[in-house]
């Protein structure tokens, strides 16, 4: 029996390190513990994909082009590890980590990165305007835009060393810009993005004047290096086959993410104290060897936390800290019974055995309740937009009260045995246990 | 030894007075749907001038926004909820509220279309319902062993809808003075605190088949008794240790989890409440059908409904 106990001893003990090992050092290629957007900062969107315009049969070509198209766009900001997923048949989920310039991430994936070409004309109400500059091709009206530019733009110097966005036009673009610039010789042509003009480096609209018909390729002119080269790559990223119409989002600032960690881990950390006090003071040995089995048990928590890797999100940390709580619910349940055992006037090895077996029933059937809950929980979060704090919850809280019915049980009692036989284990005060009945 | 159940009465009567407060501020306030469920968009913006609650307030409604709700959450930091701002619309607000007060700071934005709402109310129902029916065939099989597992099981049931009713009854309170509004992490509280309190009925329970075995008492009041002061230290210790961490919680963290902590506070309180004095001495007023113990405060045995 002692022998078989140092045995479980030293598996615990190593199980222990590793956990330990795991969160100090890199295993496995796990850096840190993952954090949630809500604690790192960052950008969580959700896409609605509007099919009302594609024909039917091509909507799940068009939501993977699209998928494609925003990770091209997105390599362009350089975020690390940035999550691009298309949910169910129509949307598209997109979580940006660490972000900071919200704005700008967004302006990347929601542009349509539509140059459009406009001419002077007047809009409906007679006033003076930039209108789409179309052409008449095949008996249909077509506007000129970048549409049908190839996807190999470039940005590069001209001669008077000015930069330059090269392009080059497609079959059909050639065709449109033929008729457009022949038309238009000795007028201005703006350049529109998005809607908006598209404005150089020194501010002003950009709209040069048609030179000569251009059927094959093009330049713009005036934009600053940076500016180009973005456009430039935003164009050739290509463009989102479907109109993506944003349903969800979230966007936290990294510094209030930084602020939650630092309270999280607070609370955390004034929870575990309390509990630990609690557990000596009220039940002497076995409360202190129930806090080492504690400790144990948030090092080995954290480290399946770090190695799965699970997402820690504000509400996940959430789950951890309430699970701490609960953790040693089944030592209270077993040190009650021992207490009971003592007081019939059993040894102390007797007591502990007695208590083990006893209480282990009772704290079977209290986990179960939870872990209905924690899988429901977790069946929800995967079914709705919003599923971060629901889904963190629940994973913390189920890996949380699993760890500690090993914990509770198997660390605890081996600890305890150990005082089994020996001086200490005589001193009953040590054990807050009373001989005589109530 | 303590008598718990012989003030039966009172426990019950405390519980009826409570349930009835909740489900008149139910019935009186209603919940109130935060934009996970009612679509709409929240705001936490950081000033760097001192900038005055009401001159805020009053300046969103210059701009169009009247059925804005502000709240200071830190030095500088006003949560802002409005209807479901587009992008356009929140620059356009951000802008001009920089230009009235000087420079913000976006510290986080959320915006949750009627779409998703609707479909987040809809599974968050189908949760709900599923669990109810969980916990109930846990019930069912918890108790297969229990002398009248009808009994024990109703008695159960009434002791969590009694908790429920209380925790949502408090926040439809919280929602009218201070505008809390009803959460994810509030539906996640409380189905988190249906199975925390469910546990501590069991075990009382558990307690109350053994000593009927092994024959206590012939009263069955005094097996009831006798049980519960059996069981009274674990169920009050396994509920501190619980609420010791939650209230770290509450204190420390806050922020998007404070509806969660709040309710998980509450509901321990309460579900360790009734596990203690509403589940078991409802099984003894069953058992002798002393029904008029729910209504009138009497002590001992008493005239029969």
């Amino acid at each position: 029996m002692a022998k078989r106990n140092t045995i479980v001893l030293f598996i615990i003990l190593a199980i222990f390190a590793f956990a330990v090992c795991a969160l100090v050092y890199p295993l496995f290629d796990r850096e840190e513990l993952r954090l949630g957007l809500d604690l790192q900062g960052g950008i969580h969107m959700v896409y609605q994909a509007d099919f009302s315009d594609l024909e039917p049969g091509t909507e799940a070509e068009a939501i993977d082009g699209a998928v494609a198209v925003i990770e091209r766009r997105i390599n362009v900001l350089g975020v690390t590890e940035p999550l691009i997923q298309k949910q169910g048949s129509d949307r598209i989920l997109v979580e940006l980590p660490g972000v900071g310039e919200a704005e700008k991430a967004k302006e990347l994936i929601g542009a349509t990165a539509l140059l459009e070409f406009r001419e002077q004309g007047v809009d409906e109400e007679g006033n003076a305007a930039w209108v789409p500059a179309t052409a008449t091709i095949d008996g249909e009206e077509k506007t000129l835009t970048s549409g049908y530019f190839k996807e190999n733009t470039y940005v590069g110097q001209g001669s008077l060393s000015q930069i330059l966005l090269y392009f080059e036009w497609n079959e059909e673009g050639s065709a449109i810009s033929g008729e457009v610039t022949g038309r238009l010789i000795g007028q201005p042509l703006a350049i529109f993005l998005s809607g908006e003009p598209l404005l150089g480096d020194d501010g002003l609209p950009i709209a040069p004047i048609v030179q000569s018909q251009i059927t094959d390729r093009g330049q713009v002119e005036g934009l600053s290096l940076q500016e180009a080269t973005e456009l430039s790559q935003l164009l050739n990223a290509g463009r989102i086959p479907v109109p993506l119409n944003p349903v969800y989002e979230q966007t936290v600032s990294p510094t209030l993410g930084a602020d939650f960690i630092d309270m999280s881990l607070l609370a955390g950390l004034i929870g575990i104290i309390l509990v630990m006090l609690f557990m000596i003071i009220y039940y002497r040995l076995p409360g202190a060897l129930a806090s080492l089995a504690l400790i144990f048990y948030g090092a080995v928590v954290l480290a399946v936390f770090k190695l799965i890797p699970v997402t820690l999100t504000l509400a996940g940390i959430g789950g951890f800290v309430l699970s701490i709580g609960m953790a040693v619910d089944a030592n209270v349940l077993i040190f009650e019974r021992m207490k009971e055992e003592f007081a019939t006037g059993r040894t102390l090895g007797a007591a502990i055995e007695a208590g083990f077996n006893r209480a282990w029933m009772a704290i079977r059937d209290s986990n179960v309740t939870t872990i209905i809950v924690c899988v429901i929980l977790i069946w929800l979060g995967s079914s709705i937009v919003e599923s971060a704090p629901v889904t963190g919850f629940a994973v913390t809280l189920l890996i949380g009260v699993l760890a500690s019915m090993f914990s509770a049980i198997i660390v605890t009692r081996t600890l305890l045995r150990l005082f089994v036989g020996t001086k200490l284990g005589k001193r009953t005060w040590l054990f807050s246990a009373h001989r005589e009945k109530k | 030894m303590l008598n718990i159940t012989g003030k039966r009465s009172l426990f019950l009567i405390i519980s009826e007075i409570i349930i009835l407060i909740g489900i008149i501020a139910l019935v009186v306030f209603g919940l109130q749907p935060g934009i996970e469920f009612s679509s709409g968009s929240m705001l936490t913006i950081g000033f760097e001038q001192e900038v005055a609650q009401s001159e805020l307030k009053e300046e969103l409604v210059n701009l169009g926004y009247d059925n804005v709700i502000i709240q200071r959450t830190g030095a500088g930091d006003f949560f802002i909820r409005t209807q479901e701002l587009t992008a356009p619309e929140r620059l356009a607000l951000e802008e001009d509220l920089g230009a009235r007060f000087g420079s913000l700071t976006e510290r986080e934005f959320n915006s949750v279309s009627s779409m998703v709402a609707a479909e987040t109310v809809h599974n968050a129902i189908i949760a709900v319902g599923v669990a109810a029916v969980g916990i109930l065939l846990y019930i069912t099989w918890a108790f297969r062993r229990m002398p009248k597992p009808f009994h024990y099981g109703v008695c159960a049931i009434i002791a969590l809808v009694h908790d429920v009713v209380l925790v949502t009854g408090i926040f439809a309170i919280l929602g009218a003075i201070m505008g809390w509004e009803i959460n994810l992490m509030f539906i996640t509280g409380v189905l988190a605190v249906i199975g925390y309190s469910i546990n501590n009925t069991v075990v009382v329970f558990d307690r109350i088949r053994e000593n009927l075995r092994r024959g206590v008492s012939p009263d069955f009041e005094m097996v009831v008794n006798n049980s519960l002061v059996d069981t009274l230290s674990r169920s009050l210790n396994t509920s501190l240790t619980t609420l010791l961490v939650v209230l770290a919680l509450l204190l420390f963290v806050g922020a998007s989890i404070q509806n969660f902590a709040l309710v998980m506070l509450i509901g321990i309180i309460v579900g360790t409440y009734s596990s203690l004095f509403v589940a078991p001495t409802l099984l003894i007023v069953w058992e002798r059908g002393e029904w008029g113990k729910l209504i009138f405060l009497r002590r001992g045995k008493t005239e029969e409904a």
